[in-house]
Order: structure tokens, then C-alpha cells, then sequence
């Protein structure tokens, strides 16, 4: 029994992790600019196919180049498709970042062909660890680690250093920041380089997870992380990493413990539970300052 | 009485409905796979309008319309098939179902006002929300559809696809469709609700500062959005005589919304020049992907497969970067010469 529970915590864990992930690099650009980037998907799926082509190599080559390509991306996405959307409405900036992402898959279908292919990015990790009667997955354990490790530095990077200020000033009041020296385009790609970086890694550990990759391997992923974005409470990092953990772990629970006739309803329960969590706090459960409209 | 004012106000709704009987006439005389295309094409109509028709009137994202398409599909093809039919494919519906058999017109309004009660259930709290909040919301309303209908075996089929529906839409009977539902949408805004409504749109405190009940406002078009959404769903399962859950999932959702977006959410015209520019712009690329022979040479020019869908996704991007209000940019079509009519509003809020 003990074994089984934690079997169901490092899974709740490991999946919520990369949630977490997912959602902070969402996250992150909604709190600077206010916008909800579905091109996340593209920037987690370009990356997994960068290892893809360089499978064979070691690993610790096709993973730097996988956050490199990712990083790349992202900061052209940027300037190429979203700095000149910044000042119009954000209906038309979502919109854009839907065309990027459909952009951006179809590309990826016309380069390599949309079946699936296979990747392991991590093939070292593939063994199960015992601990005394408990088996354990070497992989979902590094995952969870990955995460811990990740989201303390990105902690480090927001509370200890110049940037990671600027970020926080001008997640909390744009204009503001501006007038006080934050320079809007320096901050805002800061923000999507970051963005970057968590999409590269979760690409590695999703790949690795999954043991695949098609041009839409990232949509899936995304669309949760968005639920958890909202639910966290949009534009507040703290409120996207819990609501990632949360879903990832609802999502986990749902699977082992509800009655089996009911499981192919599992995501419906949790979206369900998503637009409850909205009619009772439309903010999120941790709402960020400064983003309710002043009249 | 019909006096000249009045024959105003109906301009844009005379000129759409022209385009709409204009694009049928052109494809009349084309062949059966161009027919087909313009086929669907007003049936994506139909449900950009619906789409329309909340999301334009309201501003709040919505990205539900998918999820009602495929309630009324399901609901009107499950009235209408035959009890044989139904035997074969799914033998576990219960009794009263399995034995129902209605006339096409009659299943096609229960495929408008199922998705009507149903978007009347769940919507009163869902209209309490705004900007992205609702986005999720209506999202997640689409997921919660898609992944109840394809696991509901007894009743949808689940996975697999349902076959057995009777075909009877065509271009003509899609052209119905698509008048009924420009008609319906170009009613319903001149509407003083509408206009409660689109007063909420652009300042929703000062809406309700001047008495506008925006839940129920948004409530009354969220639920003839999901009608007239149904009514596509209807006629897309009657044209193709199949359906499948995954036809009414991610993909169409952001089509739809592009549509509307690309066109001019803001308005009517907006919606149906959305509509037409993508499904021209498809339609060509479509072509050079098939091959274009050069006159007077005999060499066919043929694009590579998949590289027309790159094509569309760029050309919608560039639309949206060099015209972010979309091509009707919130005006309603007008005759030429005329001055413009009041159909412009200015924008009160400015954004970043």
C-alpha cells in the first residue's frame, strides 16, 4: 500500500512538475506583457526535433542545442511577430500567436513529415531505482529534480539580480517601470529567452518521458499549462508553478482513484473543476497585483 | 411601413446576402469538387457567425463554438437516422432514441436547441467573466464536449466514426443555412439588446454604470451563438453523411476564430470577409499544390505538398500584423459613394 502511494506521489510530482514548468514559461511572458502565447507549444516541439536530428550525439550536446534552438526561437518569435502587436488589442496578439503556432507546426510537417518519431534524449535514465520494496522510474526522480532545481533558480534569477527586478517591476506596472528606466524591449525578451530555456527542458523531459516526438507534441501540453496558468492566478509566477503542480497532481489522482467506468472522463472532471475554480476566483487563486483593471 | 431609412439600415444585410446567393451562383456552374468546397465553406460560415455573434457583439473570447457544433451534430444525426442504422452502429442507445426518427427539418431545430439549453445551463456563470479568464472558461467548455461526446460509446459511437446519416445538404440547402444565420446575426444586432451589449464591449463599467444587465446581455447572444453554432454543426454532419469528434476539436476552433479575427471581429462584414478571404486563399493554394499549368508551354508548376498550409498560417499572420483590426476593421459593408454610416464606433479604451 505504502509502495503504491509512493509510486502516485512521484508520478502526481513528476507530472505537475513539468506543468510547472510549462505554465511559468507562459507565465512569464503573460506577466510582462499580457500576452497568452499558444506559440509555447511550438517552442517546446522545435526543440524535441533539434534532438531528434541529433540523436546519436551525446546527450549533453543535443540538449545544449535543443535550449540554444529554443532560446533562438523564441527571440524571434518575438520581434518578428509580437513586437509590432504590442500596443493593439490582446485579442489580435493571441490570435497572432495561434498563427505562429500553426505556422510553425505546419513547417515542421512540411520539413520532417507529421508521423511520429521515436526519441530518447535521456537513455541513461531508462532503469527503475529500488528502495527497499518500492520501485521507482531513474527518470521521473530526475524529472522532479529538474524541477526543484529550475524553479529555484528562477527564483535566484527574480529576487537577486538587476533583471530579474526590472522583470518583476515591470510585471507588476509596465508603464511605470518604463518611466522608471526599464527599458520595454530589453525586459520583454528577457522574459521570452527564459520562456525559452523552460520550453527546452521540458522538451527534454516530456521526450524522454513519452519516448516520441510529432509536430504536436507540444499543443497538448500547452493547453494544460494554460488551465494551470489561469488557475494560478494569470501574471503571478508563484500562482503558475502551484497551479501547474496542481493540475499535474489532479490529473495524476483523478487517473488512480476514480472508479474505472469513469476514467476516459477524467479530463472532463478536470476541466470541470477548472471552470469552478474560475467562477469562484476569476483572478486565479493567486491574483497578481496590478493586473485588475483600475476604473 | 418601408420608407427610405429603414432600406438603409438593411444595406449591409442586402449586400452579405448577395455575396452569399453571388458565390452560390459562381460555384453552380463550376464542378462537383468546387461546389463541394463552397459547400463547406458556407458552412464554416454559418459557424463563424455564430461565433460571431457573441464574440463580435460581447468582445469576450470564445472559443466554445466547436463544442456546440458538435452537440447539435450528434443531436440531429441521432433524431434523423434510421432505426436500422442505429441498430448497427449503436446498439446500445436506449429504446425511445434507437426508435426516434424525425423528419430532417425537425432534427435540424433540435440540433439548434440542444446546444441553445445547453449553453442556457452552463452559461449564467460563465458570462460573470471576462478577457482570458473566459477564453479558459469556453476552452475548457469545448474540452469538456469533445471528451464526453468521444467517450459517451452508447451514444456517440466514442472513437469511431459514425456512419449512416442521412445526406440531404447540398450548396443550396448550405446557402439556406448560411442566409438564415447572417440574417439572424444582422437581426439580432440591430437589437437594443445588441446594442446594450456592444456598450459593454467597449467600456463594460461604464455599460454598467448606465444600467446595462451584462450577464444577461451576454447570456442572450451566448445562447443564439450556440444555436446558430448547432445549425452548423447540422449541416456539416448532414453534408458529410460521417462524423467524428475530432472534427470538432482544436483545429476548426482556431480556424473559426482566425476566420473572425482575420475578417474584423467587430462586425458582420468582418465575419463573412474572414470567412471568404481563407477559404479563397485555401482554395488557391490548394490549387498550386495540385499543379498550374503554364499556358502556351505545357509545364505544370506544382508547390510541394504540405508547403500550401505554411503559405496560409504566414498569410494569416500577416494579415493580423499589417491589419490587426482585421480587414472589414469594424465597419459594416455600405454602398459605394455613400458616407459612412454610423456602424463605426470609436474606440474608448485605449489599450497597450
Amino acid at each position: 500500500m505504502t509502495a503504491n502511494a509512493i509510486q502516485i506521489l512521484v508520478d502526481a510530482l513528476s507530472v505537475g512538475g513539468l506543468y510547472a514548468l510549462t505554465s511559468l514559461g507562459i507565465g512569464l511572458i503573460f506577466s510582462v506583457m499580457r500576452l497568452a502565447n499558444f506559440a509555447h507549444a511550438e517552442f517546446v516541439t522545435v526543440p524535441a526535433y533539434v534532438m531528434f536530428a541529433l540523436s546519436g550525439h551525446p546527450a549533453l550536446m543535443s540538449i545544449g542545442a535543443a535550449v540554444l534552438t529554443a532560446v533562438a526561437l523564441a527571440l524571434a518569435v518575438e520581434r518578428i511577430a509580437f513586437r509590432p502587436l504590442r500596443r493593439v488589442d490582446p485579442a489580435a496578439m493571441l490570435v497572432a500567436s495561434f498563427a505562429v503556432s500553426m505556422l510553425l507546426q505546419k513547417l515542421l510537417v512540411f520539413a520532417v513529415g507529421s508521423r511520429i518519431v521515436p526519441l530518447d534524449p535521456l537513455p541513461m535514465l531508462g532503469e527503475a531505482i529500488r528502495f527497499g520494496g518500492v520501485q521507482v522510474s531513474a527518470l521521473k526522480l530526475v524529472t522532479i529534480l529538474a524541477c526543484v532545481v529550475l524553479l529555484a533558480a528562477l527564483t535566484w534569477f527574480l529576487r537577486r539580480t538587476r533583471f530579474g527586478l526590472e522583470m518583476r517591476a515591470a510585471a507588476e506596472n509596465f508603464t511605470m517601470s518604463r518611466l522608471l528606466g526599464v527599458r520595454a524591449n530589453r525586459v520583454i525578451a528577457i522574459a521570452f529567452a527564459l520562456s525559452g530555456v523552460l520550453a527546452a527542458v521540458v522538451a527534454v523531459l516530456f521526450s524522454a518521458q513519452t519516448g516520441f516526438v510529432q509536430p504536436r507534441l507540444g499543443v497538448q501540453l500547452v493547453i494544460v499549462g494554460f488551465v494551470a496558468t489561469v488557475i494560478g492566478g494569470l501574471g503571478s509566477l508563484f500562482g503558475a508553478a502551484v497551479g501547474g503542480l496542481a493540475v499535474g497532481a489532479a490529473a495524476t489522482l483523478l487517473q488512480a482513484f476514480l472508479p474505472p467506468e469513469l476514467r476516459p472522463f477524467r479530463e472532463a472532471f478536470l476541466f470541470a473543476a477548472v471552470i469552478l475554480v474560475l467562477l469562484v476566483r476569476p483572478q486565479g487563486l493567486f491574483p497578481a497585483r496590478g493586473l485588475k483593471e483600475r476604473v | 411601413m418601408i420608407d427610405a431609412g429603414t432600406v438603409r439600415r438593411l444595406v449591409p444585410l442586402l449586400l452579405l446576402v448577395g455575396l452569399v446567393l453571388a458565390a452560390t451562383l459562381l460555384a453552380g456552374t463550376a464542378g462537383i469538387v468546387v461546389q463541394r468546397r463552397v459547400t463547406l465553406g458556407l458552412i464554416n460560415l454559418v459557424a463563424v457567425v455564430s461565433l460571431y455573434v457573441f464574440m463580435g457583439n460581447s468582445g469576450v473570447l470564445n472559443f466554445s463554438t466547436v463544442g456546440f457544433m458538435a452537440i447539435g451534430a450528434y443531436s440531429s444525426a441521432l433524431l434523423t437516422m434510421s432505426p436500422a442504422a442505429k441498430a448497427t452502429f449503436l446498439p446500445d442507445l436506449p429504446a425511445w432514441l434507437a426508435a426516434a426518427q424525425l423528419h430532417p427539418a425537425a432534427g435540424a431545430l433540435a440540433g439548434g436547441m440542444v446546444p441553445a439549453a445547453v449553453a442556457l445551463a452552463v452559461g449564467p456563470p460563465i458570462m460573470r467573466l471576462s478577457g482570458i479568464a473566459a477564453g479558459m472558461a469556453t476552452l475548457s467548455l469545448m474540452f469538456i464536449a469533445y471528451i464526453v461526446l468521444g467517450n459517451w460509446t452508447s451514444l456517440t459511437g466514442g472513437q469511431q466514426s459514425l456512419m449512416g446519416l442521412p445526406i440531404y445538404v447540398g450548396l443550396w440547402t448550405a446557402t439556406g443555412g448560411a442566409i438564415f444565420a447572417v440574417a439572424v446575426a444582422f437581426a439580432y444586432q440591430e437589437t437594443r439588446w445588441a446594442i446594450a451589449l456592444r456598450a459593454s464591449r467597449e467600456d463594460e463599467v461604464a455599460a454598467r454604470a448606465t444600467g446595462v444587465g451584462v450577464v444577461r446581455q451576454r447570456l442572450v447572444a451566448f445562447v443564439l451563438g450556440a444555436f446558430l453554432a448547432g445549425i452548423a454543426g447540422v449541416l456539416f454532419a448532414h453534408f458529410l453523411g460521417t462524423l467524428r469528434v475530432e472534427s470538432f476539436y482544436l483545429d476548426p476552433a482556431f480556424l473559426f476564430i482566425a476566420m473572425l479575427v482575420v475578417g474584423g471581429a467587430r462586425s458582420l462584414t468582418g465575419a463573412v470577409a474572414g470567412v471568404a478571404a481563407i477559404s479563397v486563399l485555401t482554395e488557391l493554394l490548394r490549387l498550386t499544390e495540385i499543379g498550374v499549368p503554364l499556358p502556351a508551354t505545357g509545364i505544370v508548376v506544382a508547390t510541394p505538398p504540405g508547403l500550401g498550409d505554411v503559405a496560409l498560417a504566414a498569410a494569416m499572420l500577416l494579415i493580423i500584423l499589417f491589419r490587426p483590426q482585421g480587414i472589414a476593421g469594424g465597419r459594416e459593408i455600405a454602398l459605394p459613394g455613400r458616407p459612412k454610416a454610423a456602424g463605426r464606433l470609436p474606440r474608448t479604451r485605449s489599450s497597450r
